[in-house]
């Protein structure tokens, strides 16, 4: 008797095995518009919600190897762990309870990951790269043939010749800083432009200015910038390298430096144009209290209100950009500039297109954009 | 030949990372990251020159005793103190010249270099950026002056917000029945931040992402030079 129950219980156990052993559906597939280095796993599991999902992989078929314990809810997964492209894997899944006794298995499914040659993904951001690099070729060829081209006013840059003719006036200098970012930082790239311009007047004017830096790549070319500037205006002479000076990478460490240059220099005018994160607000207000002319610019949107608050002029998100080119007066730069807003014409065109359609049901435009 | 090499190694790296954010496949696939890799790398190297031109300014400013030369002394005292213990005795788990330090770390408590660093600069840096809570203040008395239309309104959000996000804000309009619950300040605040709020941020977002791909374009077909210090 005894013997037969051991018996049932080893049938039951074996049926149930080879029933659960295929009785959840997997598939594998390459991951699309990737490097080849990634293949997305899918199941569809309707019994008991088990313990833990195993995922095992195998090179040939026959040696499988754990490569993950996933919870339990998930339906999907992208194994991107040494996928080789070009390679096949075979998968299969366990579907285990708390003491890793397996509840259920899928069949044994394989896949080739393979690399790709275009992100459809990023689509929508080629069409709007192309339409954008599209106007802005048009209207730098427009400008070179002549053609005049309006370009708004932005007070705070019109206001960089009052404020380097104070500075000389009062005998004071100059302050300006570039942001805590480095070099690979297109903010800082922004300020560095504005600040050749900036050098220029200042030699020019014969008035000093200082360039406190936080990052040792910044130094080297605002230097060269600086030395540039009074090159071209012609007072090399008048160039002191060490108005372009280091002062520490930490971010309180570097506004103390500056903090402390204000307060002690009392600048005619300060120049905030870069990237910028907590320190904004503590720069630009010791330089409000120390009287000085402002001029503020970041692409930080957490940052404008500061700069709005406490500066006298505030460049805000584009007009940083675009401040090179506005102060520069070349048609190929204006250009830009005029591709650039037709660009966000184009763009507000869609969005409010968008919009509208959306209203009612039909989402061409938000599903392309978001590559559904 | 000087101005116009940067502008071809310009020209030809900008493209190569606009192409790889569309072309996952090697070699392209990783080309950014590589090029960040080697942006680190020469950063590195150049934290040197970064430090160098610290000491050489410093010590010249000391030599020519400008104008409150004493505080020169005190940058490059530290300076030079934090160097030489962290030769001496390491970091952390990084052993210096000297070893581990056993004897110093049982009477700090840690090793001396991670025993300034945690007493003094984060102190002082934390002293730093506390300064930012007195001058919001002194920020916000100035914004928030009820000067026109628009600084008024700037006022009422304000002044809604900062209830909305306080204990305040629930009392106030707590007995406000639920039908009405648009009405209670935490709502109005949410509202602001959520919509008006965001747009504002979302539309500044987007110029400056417009900007960028402007501004990149003009660097990368050298149209920009400013940076070379040129036209």
């Amino acid at each position: 008797m005894k013997k037969i129950f051991v018996f049932c219980v080893l049938l039951f156990l074996f049926g149930s095995s080879v029933w659960a052993s295929s009785n959840v559906p997997l598939t594998a597939q390459d991951h699309p518009d990737d490097d080849g280095s990634a293949i997305d796993l899918s199941w569809k599991y309707e019994g008991e919600l088990p313990f833990s999902i195993w995922i095992e992989r195998s090179k040939d078929g026959k040696d499988f190897e754990l490569i993950s314990k996933i919870a339990p809810a998930k339906t999907y997964i992208t194994d991107g762990k040494n996928i080789k492209p070009g390679n096949q894997y075979y998968y299969r899944l366990k579907f285990v309870d708390a003491q890793s006794n397996i509840m259920a298995s899928t069949d044994i499914v394989k896949a080739k990951s393979e690399a790709q040659w275009f992100n459809s993904r990023r689509t929508p951001l080629l069409v709007m790269v192309i339409i954008l690099s599209a106007a802005i070729l048009y209207f730098i060829l427009s400008a070179r043939k002549g053609k005049h081209l309006f370009i708004r006013k932005i007070a705070g840059l019109d206001t960089i010749e009052e404020a380097v003719g104070r500075a000389t006036e009062l005998g004071k200098p100059l302050l300006f800083v570039p942001g805590i970012m480095d070099l690979d930082n297109i903010q800082t790239l922004a300020g560095l432009n504005i600040l050749s311009h900036l050098a220029k007047k200042v030699a020019k004017y014969d008035s000093t200015l200082y360039v406190p830096v936080s990052k040792s790549m910044v130094l080297s070319t605002a230097k060269e910038i600086v030395k540039e500037a009074y090159l071209k205006v012609g007072r090399p002479d008048a160039f002191d390298s060490d108005s372009v000076f280091y002062l520490t990478d930490d971010q309180f460490g570097y506004v103390a430096g500056v903090d402390g240059i204000i307060v002690r220099e009392k600048p005619a005018a300060t120049f905030y144009l870069g990237a910028f994160y907590a320190e904004s607000l503590i720069l630009a207000e010791t330089g409000f209290e120390s009287g000085a002319i402002q001029i503020a610019g970041t692409a930080m949107p957490s940052q404008i209100p500061f700069f709005v608050a406490a500066c006298d002029y505030t460049l805000i998100g584009e007009e940083l950009f675009a401040a090179s080119a506005y102060l520069s007066d070349q048609p190929n730069q204006l250009g830009c500039l005029k591709g650039q807003d037709v660009g966000k014409a184009l763009i507000l065109i869609t969005i409010f297109v968008g919009i509208i359609l959306d209203i009612f049901g039909v989402n061409i435009i938000t599903n392309f954009l978001q590559m559904k | 030949m000087k101005r116009q090499f940067p502008l071809v190694i310009t020209f030809v790296v900008g493209m190569l990372v606009i192409v790889s954010q569309f072309i996952p496949h090697q070699p392209f696939g990783h080309l950014s990251d590589t090029l960040e890799s080697w942006f680190l790398i020469i950063s590195g190297f150049a934290i040197l020159l970064g430090q160098l031109n610290l000491l050489k300014v410093n010590i010249i400013k000391i030599h020519r005793k400008v104008r409150n030369w004493q505080y020169y002394i005190v940058c490059v005292v530290s300076f030079v103190v934090m160097i030489t213990i962290g030769i001496l005795w390491g970091t952390q788990d990084q052993p210096g010249l000297l070893g581990q330090g056993s004897a110093l770390v049982s009477f700090f408590g840690r090793k001396p270099f991670d025993y300034i660093f945690k007493h003094f600069f984060e102190n002082l840096s934390a002293t730093m950026f506390s300064l930012l809570a007195f001058f919001m203040a002194s920020a916000s008395y100035r914004a928030f002056r009820a000067r026109n239309l628009e600084s008024s309104l700037l006022l009422i959000s304000a002044v809604l917000v900062m209830l909305g996000r306080t204990t305040i804000g629930t009392w106030l309009t707590g007995w406000i029945p639920e039908d009405l619950t648009y009405l209670h300040i935490p709502q109005i605040a949410n509202f602001i931040m959520k919509y008006l709020q965001k747009t504002g941020q979302r539309a500044i977002m987007i110029c400056a992402g417009l900007g960028i791909v402007g501004s990149s374009l003009r660097i990368i077909l050298g149209i920009e030079r400013s940076y070379l210090g040129g036209k």
